[in-house]
């Protein structure tokens, strides 16, 4: 391979992960793989495995059978480097409800043994419109601030990888708008981006990949406009039907 | 195993084992002088106990080798030896009452082995109980190892505890104290129950290794199913 | 050592959590003050006899109020998956098992102060002569009994009954190291040249360390999923 930048970013990969709860499959043989400078949507319906997936790479969940490797390392085995180079969103919020916002990342950061960690919880709560409310408690944030504060946990690490799952719920439009432009300018900045949503054109707005995903197989992996929509039963906005 | 020792040899075995132990606890084993008859109870008390003891050394076992190897087998030789475990410990507990009261007018004493063995008892009602109130059933593997190998840690202690408490808080014997002084036939009698019993002990255990091994085979078949369909 | 800054960070955010919430630390004190005053009123009878059951009404009410402490350290990590939450970060889990095992051992620590000034208030009797070896005994016996309550805290967590499958954990493997602070706190307690308060230390010092050794290297399967 011919010699490239200095530093070379590692790589998230699936190989061939299979994840049963109880005899249902909720994955079957995934294999993908996510690098860095690369936005990339998880679309399915519901029960697609999207989830799953999602927790799997944030090293929430164990694979069946099949391994999931960074930077060429098992992470079931040695998972720390990976974990320090993810930023994970879920519907829980991982907040500490008797916490305020900035108490809250600050327990966070520590986890993560970051320096200089006042500059970064101000600038992750920047990123978020959050810096007027860092003092309110968690549990009285509405629960698009929630969101917003748990978004801003997820960035503290400045992570290398952003995983995140339906980021979107629960945002007023400005949010979302704010949201959209943070994510867009990811890719261009080194870093890899992974995220799921319900609107397809949303998502297609951000993110150059799409991974397909239904009833637990990838049914497409590639270029987002390069898709086959019809095939994976999805509606474009333009007015393209699907065979459904 | 299997094909070494057959099942069917096994069973047919242990019948024969709990026949012999039968015949030799009312014909062949003498009377005993205080109690009479109803000390007969001993030859089944004291192999019940040590077999339920040898069971959680079992699963202590199992428990270690699932951690390190995740071998699903060595899950499933846990829980059945728990519940097998579980029955005989019972019987202790159940014939013990039923000695101590004619031979000693009392129902219960804290004596060595009963108090071992009750608390062994906690520990498999523990252990069983978690093993049936998880509500996510995929982690019953790892946490059950944990408290098999934390419960057995607990069994050693207790083991030498009693014996030190005993020393500070003596109490007079009973329920056949330490089995030394027996006459041989007595012991030739207690021998061969237990010889009985550890049979039983591991009949049963294959018996439910059994189902546990149905069990699996019905969930690959469900699993390779789930997989095949919904291909659309 | 980055660990223990961790571990310091977790106990800070427990102490905080509970300091917005107080509720565990109150509910553990009154509880443990409750068994002391019950056991106290029952047994108004000869001093002598009411002595002797001073160390097994103490370490029985340490007992109960740490049961309950134990299923509450819990319960705040369940509410928005923080427990989870800690395991994004590069974090060893036993890390996490000391932190929390530390915070649990403050909070029983507390509520024993609370209910030993009650019980030399109420049974009329001070400790001070034997203040070392009772509180080297404390300390220890706490230890342990902590150690067996996080880990059982968090396999319990993971039930449909928490807080009964925590006590059936808890009470039949935690059960000598009560028996034997219990007896080396009557000894303790009794004084004079032939106790041998320090046996009674070493043994439970030493049970303790074992379960606590053990449950420090166990917790990381109980986390794992």
């Amino acid at each position: 391979m011919p010699p490239q930048d200095h530093i070379i970013k590692p790589v998230l990969e699936v190989r061939n992960v299979t994840k049963f709860f109880g005899d249902l499959a909720a994955l079957k043989e995934v294999s993908l793989s996510i690098t860095c400078g690369e936005a990339s949507l998880l679309y399915g319906p519901n029960g697609a495995g999207k989830t799953t997936l999602l927790r799997m790479l944030a090293s929430l969940a164990r694979p069946s059978s099949g391994e999931l490797f960074f930077d060429g390392r098992n992470i079931e085995r040695d998972g720390n480097g990976a974990k320090a180079a993810i930023g994970f969103v879920s519907h829980a919020t991982f907040l500490y409800g008797e916490l305020t916002v900035r108490e809250n990342l600050k327990f966070f950061g520590s986890l993560f043994g970051l320096s200089h960690l006042e500059k970064r919880i101000d600038g992750a709560l920047e990123l978020f419109d959050m810096r007027s409310r860092d003092g309110v408690f968690a549990r009285d944030l509405s629960r698009g601030l929630q969101q917003r504060a748990s978004l801003a946990r997820a960035f503290l690490h400045d992570p290398d990888f952003v995983i995140l799952d339906e980021p979107f719920t629960g945002l007023d439009h400005q949010s979302v708008k704010k949201l959209e432009d943070l994510l867009l300018r990811l890719p261009e900045q080194g870093k890899a981006l992974l995220f799921s949503t319900h609107d397809f054109e949303q998502g297609a707005a951000i993110a150059g990949r799409l991974i397909a995903l239904k009833a637990g197989r990838v049914r497409y992996n590639g270029p987002l406009a390069a898709a086959p929509f019809a095939n994976l039963g999805i509606v474009r906005a333009n007015g393209r039907k699907s065979d459904e | 195993m299997t094909k070494k020792f057959p099942i069917s040899l096994h069973f047919v075995l242990t019948l024969a084992g709990l026949f012999l132990t039968l015949y030799m606890i009312f014909l062949y084993a003498p009377e005993e002088m205080t109690m009479g008859e109803v000390q007969r109870i001993f030859y089944i008390h004291v192999p019940a106990a040590w077999t339920a003891l040898l069971g959680f050394l079992i699963i202590f076992i199992s428990s270690i080798i699932y951690l390190w190897k995740r071998t699903q087998s060595a899950d499933e030789l846990a829980q059945a030896t728990a519940e097998v475990g579980f029955i005989f410990c019972t019987c202790v507990l159940v014939t013990g009452p039923l000695w101590a009261k004619p031979a000693w007018g009392i129902w219960w004493t804290w004596d060595a082995r009963l108090t071992l063995t009750f608390l062994l008892w906690l520990l498999y009602v523990a252990y069983l109980m978690l093993r049936n109130y998880l509500v996510n059933p995929g982690r019953a593997a790892n946490l059950c190892a944990v408290v098999g190998i934390i419960g057995f840690v607990d069994v050693l202690i207790d083991y030498m505890a009693i014996r030190w408490w005993r020393t500070q808080h003596p109490q007079p014997v009973v329920l056949g104290g330490p089995e030394s002084g027996l006459d041989p036939r007595m012991l030739a009698t207690l021998l061969v129950s237990w010889g009985a019993f550890t049979l039983l002990f591991f009949l049963l255990v294959r018996m439910r290794l059994r189902l546990a091994g149905m069990r699996r085979e019905l969930s690959e078949i469900r699993r390779v199913l789930a997989f095949k369909l919904s291909e659309d | 050592m980055s660990s223990l800054k961790i571990i310091w960070s977790i106990l800070v955010k427990d102490l905080r959590v509970e300091w917005r919430n107080r509720e565990t630390l109150a509910s553990m004190c009154v509880f443990g003050l409750l068994i002391v005053f019950l056991f106290n009123f029952a047994f108004e009878s000869a001093r002598e006899e009411t002595l002797r059951l001073l160390p097994a009404v103490l370490w029985v009410a340490i007992a109960f109020a740490g049961v309950l402490g134990f299923n509450r350290a819990f319960a705040s990590e369940r509410e928005n998956a923080c427990l989870e939450g800690m395991t994004l970060a590069p974090v060893d889990p036993s890390t996490i098992f000391v932190g929390k095992m530390l915070a649990n051992l403050l909070f029983l620590g507390v509520a024993e102060v609370v209910m030993a000034f009650a019980a030399a208030l109420w049974f009329n009797f001070s400790f001070l002569p034997a203040l070392g070896p009772l509180l080297l005994i404390a300390f220890f016996g706490t230890l342990g009994y902590a150690a067996l309550g996080t880990i059982f805290g968090a396999i319990a967590a993971n039930t449909r009954m928490r807080e009964v499958m925590l006590t059936v954990l808890q009470f039949p493997i935690a059960f000598w190291i009560l028996m034997l602070s219990i007896d080396s706190t009557a000894n303790a307690m009794r004084g004079g040249p032939n106790s041998d308060w320090f046996g009674g230390v070493a043994r439970v010092a030493g049970i303790s360390l074992v379960f606590t050794v053990a449950s420090f290297l166990l917790f990381e399967y109980v986390l794992e999923e």
